[in-house]
């Protein structure tokens, strides 16, 4: 198995997955074959239950392969530990998910922080200051103090693509990141994603049902039953 | 959460509380004890009884034979027939803060109202005040007056001294055997310890030696300690170098001594329940949290945070209310301690005392904190260990169990 070429920020092959047990046991992934360049916009379409958001947490290292392999950035991560997959996640991955998941306790600007309090890489008033430029990228810059609890769905949305780029993730995957948005959020984060792509060279991978964000997106994945068709 | 603190705060102020007041009690006996009888109390002389063998070669034709001695047992002989010596002696342990002879004997005591039984107590005074606070249990008259009547001054037991209608200035008469003699009320005084403040009359040793017919020779030679807490070492070694059996205070006192201990323990382990509690709320309050955050805590992990950092957030979360719960929890016993070291009660017995008697001791604190940190932290280990568990994919997906 050959490993991916340097503009390859992700890719997985082979990858299989089963879920539940007993009778109820899926074969969920059936051989999954996939690779993202950095800075293009992948998006992977299917029915609900093919099994797009199982490969989506395959690739993000939030659940582990039944068989196969995972490079992220040309390492082989797929058979690590779950320390390395942690670590690897922090450094290398952004997420974003249907529902924005924002700790409502915190404050916007807290939430962006998280991620970059955990990789440690740069000091408090560094973390601040990155935090707020993320924020002010996603039009929320008069907003940073605001409790995740007083600002509006689409806000949240937009504060969680602000928390998913704030470690710079060369890979950020985003599952239905507007399917809770109505249409003018929808476009709104969507414009975002597509710009932060290009401009910091991130490989995006989105799942979504709505086919208008597909055709906008550089390559479509149609999946169906486990595998690409 | 606030059931969790509020318990925590109990738990931690009333084993504070119960600790302060069942040591404080303690620790008052034996400030009694200690004022009455002593550290240690060096009685009857100790004779080891030897038992011997006779042998005989098993060559028959000499005629040699040996005997073998081997210790059978000890024997004790009443008294000590030379204090003097004895007390020098004594002095020599770096320890020992004081010695006195006293010498003691059973009589009848006659009052103008009744007659009762009675013990003479012999002693030199000023050695009497270095190992006693028979100073500080005067109620009635002064030791200077006992000081300046040698040939008839007595300190007689409030409680003897009321079944006898006597009062200071009064005069009564000892008698033992065809022997009598007539003495005077110098000071009535009240240890607390009904036993003593009922039978016992101190009189100068000279007195005494005159009516008990003893000249020479002391029933017993009472000691004090600098560290009273080393009083049974002291003892063994005064036994061993002195052959004379010796008494430390906490084998004569061994059974109020273990009343107090259970006391005390049995108090902890009550009031150790509300900590129990504390704990299982703490418990109940995490486990419930670990299921309302489960998403958050699959974010989390989603931005690199380590099972371990997870459990870390939790047992933080139990740690911050441990701690606000344990220092308001000290707050509370102290109060309470302080509230109840003003309270009136009156206690005659085993010690004399009209108010609770607490201790102030920091390691009621510690022991409080202690048991309360074992029981939440051991209380919130497993939620945090199953919020650790948890898998990201699973919970985002909607298949975590």
């Amino acid at each position: 198995m050959s490993a991916p070429s340097g503009n390859i920020a992700l890719r997985c092959q082979n990858l299989h997955r089963f879920l539940g047990r007993d009778e109820g046991r899926v074969h969920v992934l059936k051989g999954v074959s996939f690779e993202a360049q950095r800075g293009q916009v992948y998006a992977v379409v299917g029915p609900s239950g093919c099994g797009k958001s199982t490969l989506l947490y395959q690739l993000g290292l939030l659940d582990q392969p039944d068989d196969g392999q995972i490079w992220i950035n040309q390492q082989l991560m797929s058979n690590h530990d779950d320390a390395a997959r942690t670590a690897a996640r922090g450094e290398h991955i952004g997420f974003v998910f249907q529902f924005h998941f924002l700790m409502q306790e915190f404050t916007a600007l807290e939430n962006v922080m998280m991620p970059m309090r955990k990789l440690g890489r740069l000091d408090p008033d560094a973390m601040a200051e990155r935090a707020r430029s993320l924020l002010a990228a996603v039009g929320l810059g008069d907003k940073t103090q605001r409790l995740a609890t007083h600002l509006s769905g689409g806000e949240q949305q937009r504060v969680a693509v602000a928390r998913a780029l704030a470690n710079q993730p060369a890979i950020l995957l985003a599952d239905e990141p507007t399917g809770n948005l109505d249409q003018q959020n929808s476009g709104l984060v969507f414009d975002l994603l597509m710009r932060l792509a290009k401009e910091n060279g991130q490989a995006i991978v989105l799942v979504t049902h709505n086919p208008e964000i597909a055709s906008r997106c550089d390559v479509v994945r149609p999946m169906r039953d486990g595998v690409f068709v | 959460m606030l059931m969790s603190l509020a318990c925590i705060v109990l738990g931690v102020g009333l084993f504070i509380v119960t600790q302060a007041t069942t040591s404080g009690f303690e620790g008052f006996f034996i400030k009694t004890i200690l004022g009455t009888n002593g550290a240690i109390r060096i009685e009857d002389e100790i004779q080891d009884t030897i038992r011997s063998m006779a042998a005989r070669s098993e060559n028959s034709d000499s005629d040699s034979t040996f005997q073998v001695a081997e210790k059978e047992g000890r024997k004790y002989i009443e008294g000590i027939q030379e204090p003097k010596l004895i007390m020098d002696a004594l002095r020599r342990f770096a320890n020992v803060s004081g010695v006195a002879e006293v010498l003691h004997g059973d009589v009848q005591i006659r009052s103008s109202f009744k007659p009762d039984s009675a013990q003479v107590y012999g002693i030199n005074l000023d050695d009497f005040l270095k190992v006693s606070d028979i100073d500080s249990h005067i109620v009635q008259g002064s030791l200077e007056e006992f000081r300046s009547e040698p040939e008839e001054g007595a300190l007689i037991g409030s409680i003897l001294a009321q079944r006898l209608q006597l009062a200071v200035g009064d005069s009564f008469i000892l008698q033992i055997h065809d022997q009598t003699a007539r003495y005077r009320v110098a000071a009535i005084y009240e240890t607390g310890v009904s036993d003593i403040d009922r039978v016992r009359v101190y009189l100068h040793l000279s007195q005494a030696r005159s009516l008990l017919q003893k000249p020479t020779g002391a029933s017993f030679i009472q000691v004090n300690l600098y560290n009273t807490y080393r009083a049974p070492e002291d003892a063994l070694q005064m036994e061993e170098t002195l052959h004379h059996s010796a008494a430390p205070w906490q084998e004569r006192e061994k059974v109020w001594l273990d009343v107090f201990r259970a006391l005390r323990v049995s108090t902890a382990i009550t009031v150790s329940v509300f900590t129990l509690i504390a704990g299982l709320a703490m418990f109940n309050t995490l486990a419930m949290i670990v299921l309302e955050k489960t998403k958050e805590i699959a974010i989390l992990r989603s931005m690199g945070y380590s099972r371990h950092d997870i459990s870390l957030i939790f047992i933080w979360q139990a740690a911050i209310v441990l701690a606000i719960g344990t220092v308001l929890g000290w707050a509370l016993g102290a109060g309470v301690t302080y509230a109840i070291s003003n309270l009136p009660i009156r206690i005659r017995g085993i010690f004399a005392t009209d108010t609770f008697i607490v201790s102030w001791s920091i390691w009621h604190y510690v022991e409080a904190t202690l048991t309360a940190v074992v029981m939440v932290m051991v209380a919130s280990l497993a939620p945090a260990r199953r919020a650790a568990r948890l898998e990201p994919g699973d919970v985002i997906r909607g298949t975590a169990t």
